[in-house]
């Protein structure tokens, strides 16, 4: 993955959330939450970086800093060679236009007082590109691309089905023609033969429109289907990266391998080793020192080293990066 | 076989819609065992009836808008719990039957200590002194995994992290030995290796204390890691019902085989943009179950009888009569399975 054929590059993005004082404002600071700690990675034109981990790991504030939705600390994002972070204005917002993202909740992410016409109409006028008769087919057109008959333009949202709203969501994102869709978690909230019907679909539009995802998910069997790449974060920070062949087949982070031992097989006679963690995630605000994952990492090399020298994220095979003293000797 | 623990004939759960206009048949005939020690999954999507059901068994179904038809029959220890008294009811709720919730945040009173809440069923159904009751909260808390349960029995139930509490719950429901624990997706609001801890506490404890699980759960994943049976819910009734082994290998009503290709699979081989085959359409609403077979309107094989004629549950077991059952025509025209779909 060459830096030149990436359409989206991210280079060292970092966001502290500050500590809010306890007790209505009044009381002691409580402790910066590192929510994303030097986070770097590039999703190639046309491509699906798979961004997973388990819940507080911040995967969703990189997608919301990426797109300046939350503003990050420190860190460049270029797209097609420009840095989004320091643009500003005109400039910002034609950049903007290239970008869209769909949420996870489609109850939350619509609102409730537009007909899908409506909501759709909005980012149309915002950016200059049709109004009126003009809107109204492109808006037809939208929705018959993403599985919706053009009637459902007079529908509101509490009119459809969460399949249908998160339809009507990918179709918002689409209005503006971006190259690049960040996807928080859009299937998680719909059921399993509707999450198939989605999934299908923006693997479709993607084909058609030749668009690159940023797909993030807590589902490792969910990113298998979609991803070409794969992240695996954890407490702010990423552990592993590969092509998703490779991490699937021969993870090296230990963290990688109990995520992926954990995740039900819908086959009773699966022989897995299984591999349970022990203890909680710790608190993003109170990360362990050395390896943030020393606390719960069931490798039997873990030793003084891992208490105390944080692990840098480096080539342990080609392509596969892994921060972890004993990447070599995977378990 | 062994007598069933739970025997619960054609139960019937219906609600007044909220405009007063119709009735939500959101339970329609529903009928399955519960053996001692098994752990019997209830699988199905939003909407399809599976936590009604629970809901039912204990009569917790809030009357009204709702309320179980005459003529259902929910058998437990040879009486009919929907005929009970509510004091004889009580004695078995939360006693000799136990839930667990999905949602571990908001099933726990925040105002007590997570002691006083597990004590409290061993006060009411086993008159244990408050002191007792302390030690036995402890002891449970230790039984489900947590460390210092000395000093964690007096912790709130925010000063715990999501797992920590569905460990809570799971001491809760369990303080009294039930022989009945009913686990409402008891692992979807948690994440992935936290459910792992929580699932392997379950088959720990199932083991330990010998009682039967019915696990509610939209995940057939989980389902086939932890249960013995299978029962499959779509429209408030059960479509197909079998040993965990047979109904993966032999998986026989459409709608079963449809969820099957719909999950996406760690152990597929790896294919990026490889297709899911999802089920066209979408669950019908319970107000407005389609007539003849209720799968039928997204059904590939559907044929003339199966949009005239509801299928009866027919027989399709392999070994023991009546282990395997399905509620499909294709069962009397096997041949049409064959076919193209759709054609």
């Amino acid at each position: 993955m060459t830096s030149s054929s990436a359409l989206v590059d991210v280079q060292g993005l970092v966001k502290h959330f500050p500590g809010e004082r306890a007790f209505f404002g009044l009381g002691r600071p409580r402790a910066v939450v590192r929510a994303v700690d030097d986070v770097s990675f590039a999703i190639t034109s046309g491509q699906t970086l798979g961004l997973v981990g388990e819940s507080g790991c911040g995967k969703s504030t990189v997608g919301r800093t990426i797109l300046r939705l939350i503003e990050p600390d420190a860190g460049r994002v270029l797209m097609d060679g420009l840095n989004l972070l320091t643009l500003g204005g005109r400039e910002l917002r034609a950049l903007r236009r290239r970008m869209q993202i769909v949420f996870q909740d489609p109850y939350g992410s619509l609102n409730p007082r537009l007909t899908v016409r409506q909501t759709l109409a909005e980012p149309l006028a915002i950016h200059h590109l049709a109004t009126g008769a003009d809107a109204g087919r492109r808006i037809a057109a939208l929705l018959e691309e993403v599985g919706l008959d053009p009637g459902f333009a007079r529908s509101y949202a509490h009119e459809l089905s969460g399949g249908q709203r998160q339809r009507v969501g990918i179709a918002r994102a689409l209005s503006v023609e971006p190259q690049f869709l960040v996807l928080d978690e859009p299937v998680s909230a719909l059921d399993v033969s509707v999450q198939a019907q989605v999934l299908n679909l923006l693997a479709d539009l993607q084909q058609r429109r030749r668009l690159t995802y940023l797909f993030i998910a807590h589902d490792l069997a969910v990113v298998k289907y979609i991803a070409d790449d794969v992240a695996v974060m954890y407490l702010g920070k990423i552990v592993e990266r590969a092509p998703a062949p490779r991490l699937y087949a021969a993870p090296r982070h230990p963290y990688t391998t109990s995520l992926l031992s954990a995740v039900p097989v819908p086959d009773p006679t699966a022989q897995r080793p299984r591999i349970v963690l022990t203890g909680d995630v710790p608190s993003p605000a109170h990360p362990p020192a050395g390896c943030p994952f020393h606390p719960r990492c069931p490798h039997p090399k873990k030793d003084a080293r891992c208490h105390t020298e944080p692990p840098a994220l480096r080539e342990v095979a080609p392509g596969q990066l892994a921060a972890c003293h004993y990447a070599e000797e995977p378990l | 076989m062994t007598e069933p623990l739970l025997r619960v004939r054609d139960l019937k759960t219906y609600f007044v819609t909220e405009h007063g206009s119709g009735t939500a048949r959101a339970v329609d005939g529903v009928s399955f065992d519960l053996y001692p020690g098994e752990t019997l999954g209830l699988v199905g999507e939003s909407g399809c009836g599976k936590t009604v059901t629970s809901l039912s068994v204990l009569r917790l179904i809030p009357e009204p808008p709702g309320h179980i038809r005459p003529g259902s029959f929910i058998e437990f220890a040879g009486r009919n719990l929907l005929t009970l008294a509510p004091r004889e009811l009580r004695a078995i709720r939360g006693n000799q039957i136990a839930m667990i919730f999905q949602e571990p945040m908001t099933s726990l009173n925040p105002v007590f200590t997570v002691g006083d809440q597990i004590a409290e069923a061993a006060i009411v159904h086993q008159r244990l002194s408050r002191r007792a009751a302390r030690a036995r909260a402890i002891e449970m808390l230790k039984l489900v995994g947590i460390p210092d349960p000395a000093q964690r029995v007096d912790h709130y139930p925010h000063q715990m992290s999501g797992g920590m509490r569905q460990r809570v719950m799971i001491a809760m429901a369990l303080v009294c030995h039930p022989k009945v624990l009913i686990a409402d997706e008891p692992t979807t609001a948690l994440d992935v290796t936290i459910q792992a801890q929580i699932l392997e506490l379950l088959e720990r404890l199932q083991a330990e204390l010998g009682m039967a699980v019915m696990l509610i759960t939209h995940d057939l994943g989980v389902v086939a890691g932890s249960a013995d049976r299978v029962v499959v819910m779509y429209a408030g009734q059960v479509v197909e019902q079998a040993p965990t082994p047979d109904l993966f290998a032999r998986p026989l009503h459409p709608y079963t085989v449809g969820l099957l290709a719909s999950v996406p699979r760690l152990d597929a081989p790896s294919r990026a943009r490889a297709r899911l085959h999802g089920i066209p359409g979408q669950v019908p609403a319970a107000s407005d179950w389609p007539g003849g077979c209720r799968f039928h309107p997204r059904c590939p094989y559907a044929w003339d009888r199966c949009r005239e004629e509801e299928p009866p549950l027919l027989d399709a077991s392999t070994g023991e009569p009546g282990s395997h059952t399905v509620r499909c025509w294709l069962l009397t025209e096997p041949q049409r399975r064959t076919g193209r779909p759709g054609s």
